[in-house]
């Protein structure tokens, strides 16, 4: 299986404070890569620098076989990026978000066409389609927000809390949205801080104080910590934990 | 560049969807130039006064009869004594009083002079100043009238001409003032508003993410506010020329020449606001007190500048809106070109670099 994310000794320090220390991992193509953490462990950090939104301080670093120091421009286009915030306009139709961003990623103008048709035909928006977006409930935008951030069909894309403040039947249409794309080849990166989502992915990473604690397929995890879920595993990593949340 | 494109679509679904702001935009300008034209002058006209006439002869009424018949002056009254003159000015029913003496004529006559009294309320000077100027010019017009006989050995006759703006109108200085205002307006406040709300939605991070340059994110950010820009501007003119009956001497296209450069001005400056901005609100409040209120202050608009201390002068001078009222005035109303101001729009020009290196560089320095 090719690689799509590399990374070796990879730090980011701000001043005297190290966000994230020394992390080493690889992530496969098609791979559900759950990252987990409490808040101020260094996840959004870490992703960050895997987007191009922040220079590491030093080790290395390839997402999509791109090297995060020298072409991090060239990374961008091959990643989808969905934030834990709204990355849908409100005061937009469902349309014209979906043009929009299938439009600065420069799909042609059939492509757009095609696929914003598609997209609304598979979430079911037909009738919403020419509706601004905030009519939408919560769980409909973040399918929504995660189809765009899919539509220029990226490599790999990194999902920062994707599920947060949606209702558990909601989350679990959303996460049948990321097997089937994961399906199509798309590689996922996601963090999380709902403990159970972390049984969905392919593998888990927990991250305590900026520095990898943990890294593996969810029942080996369990097996290894000898517990019957992730939410154990994690506490009693976190446990050790000496920074206090942001 | 078909990037590009579809973000300044996307901007314009933004502007022409938020309604209350768009009519804000371009009622702004309107009611400005509208209560500034026909309702608020600074002219004086229909002054309530007093005249207490105790001589009531030949050369008094000549006198008040001249001073009617100006449109100055509103006669009230013209017999009270000096405690009823008192209460009406504490009551500020009148703004100024003219005593003629007993004997007015007679004295003139037979002695050669003669004095009238006027009293002014100078609670607000300019005021006072002005009808006390007025009172002073139909009494030596008078004077005039009767020494017509008589030949002076030395005379010297001043004559007046107000150049650019004869009828002494109140238009040809606010018309640039308020274009000024607006445009920093439209720039200034709405396009930081623009770019913070991006960041405090989150969607910022996004448009980061994507493959579009930050730079493209700014000058497509910028396109709608320079497009309404010139629409408010023509809006204004439109307005001024038709509605005010100002005439533009100088040209046309110098005129929208220079005012796109006064737009890319602000709109610099809008972006600097942005990135010293994390919320709209914040933005709001940033460039409402430190751009407007320095605008409104110090572009000679509203106070002289010549008139203030040497600091507020040296204040007045970094303040974009202090050039542009002096070119857009050189060029509108004195029709003058480009070898006029060239030193004023120089000035305009580095400020837009100074400014847009500036926030480019703090905008650089907030991605990382």
């Amino acid at each position: 299986m090719e690689t799509v994310i590399k990374t070796k000794d990879l730090t980011k320090r701000f001043g005297d404070f190290v966000a994230v220390d020394k992390i080493s991992f690889e992530v496969k193509k098609g791979e559900i890569f759950g990252f987990l953490g409490a808040n101020g462990a260094g996840k959004t950090t870490a992703m960050r620098m895997l987007c191009g939104l922040s220079r590491p301080t030093s080790g290395e670093a390839t997402v999509a076989g791109i090297d995060v120091y020298h072409n991090p421009e060239d990374i961008k286009k091959n990643i989808g990026y969905m934030s834990q915030k709204f990355s849908l306009y409100e005061d937009l139709t469902v349309l014209e978000n979906i043009k929009f961003y299938a439009g600065i990623y420069g799909l042609s103008d059939n492509d757009i066409k095609e696929k914003s048709n598609e997209l609304v035909e598979k979430l079911g928006l037909q009738e919403q389609a020419n509706k601004l977006v905030q009519s939408l409930p919560l769980g409909w935008r973040q399918k929504l927000s995660f189809s765009v951030a899919i539509v220029h069909q990226p490599k790999v894309v990194f999902l920062d809390e994707p599920t947060g403040g949606v209702d558990p039947s909601m989350r679990k249409q959303f996460w049948d949205m990321i097997y089937d794309a994961s399906e199509k080849g798309i590689t996922i990166f996601v963090t999380t801080h709902y403990l159970d989502e972390a049984e969905y992915c392919d593998r888990i990473c927990i991250m305590v104080d900026g520095r990898i604690e943990a890294l593996d397929t969810p029942a080996l995890l369990k097996k290894n910590f000898g517990v019957d879920n992730i939410t154990e595993v994690f506490y009693q990593l976190a446990r050790k934990a000496k920074r206090s949340g942001d | 560049m078909k990037q590009f494109f579809s973000f300044v679509k996307k901007e314009f679904s933004h502007v022409f969807r938020d309604r209350k702001t768009l009519l804000m935009l371009f009622g702004v300008p309107v009611v400005q130039i509208v209560l500034f034209g026909f309702a608020l002058t600074n002219e004086i006209k229909n002054s309530n006064i007093v005249i207490v006439d105790n001589a009531k002869d030949f050369a008094s009424r000549q006198i008040i009869n001249k001073i009617s018949s100006t449109n100055y002056f509103k006669i009230q009254k013209t017999l009270m004594n000096s405690s009823e003159i008192d209460a009406a000015f504490k009551s500020g029913d009148i703004k100024l009083a003219i005593v003629f003496p007993q004997n007015f004529y007679t004295d003139l006559l037979h002695t050669n002079h003669a004095q009238i009294q006027v009293i002014a309320d100078a609670s607000d000077p300019n005021t006072g100043t002005t009808l006390t100027n007025y009172v002073n010019t139909v009494v030596a017009d008078y004077n005039a009238q009767m020494n017509q006989t008589i030949n002076f050995p030395y005379q010297i006759n001043m004559e007046v001409r107000m150049l650019y703006n004869p009828d002494l109108k109140g238009a040809p200085n606010f018309v640039p003032g308020v274009m000024a205002m607006v445009l920093l307006l439209v720039c200034v406040m709405m396009t930081s508003i623009a770019i913070v709300r991006e960041k405090e939605l989150g969607t910022m991070e996004v448009l980061l993410v994507s493959p579009f340059k930050p730079i493209y994110v700014i000058l497509a950010k910028a396109v709608p506010y320079l497009v309404l820009s010139l629409i408010n501007l023509t809006v204004i003119l439109l307005l001024s020329v038709y509605a005010l009956v100002l005439p533009i001497r100088g040209s046309l296209i110098l005129l929208y020449g220079v005012s796109t450069l006064y737009i890319i001005t602000c709109l610099s400056l809008g972006l600097l606001v942005s990135t010293g901005a994390s919320t709209q609100q914040g933005a709001m409040t940033l460039s409402l007190v430190g751009m407007m209120l320095p605008t409104l202050m110090l572009s000679g608009y509203v106070f002289p500048i010549e008139n203030m201390p040497w600091i507020l002068r040296m204040i007045s001078n970094v303040v974009p809106a202090k050039w542009f009222y002096i070119i857009i005035k050189a060029v509108m109303l004195k029709g003058l070109g480009i070898s006029y101001i060239w030193k004023e729009v120089l000035i305009l020009f580095g400020m837009t670099i100074f400014f847009l290196s500036l926030s480019l560089r703090n905008f650089k320095i907030r991605l990382e």
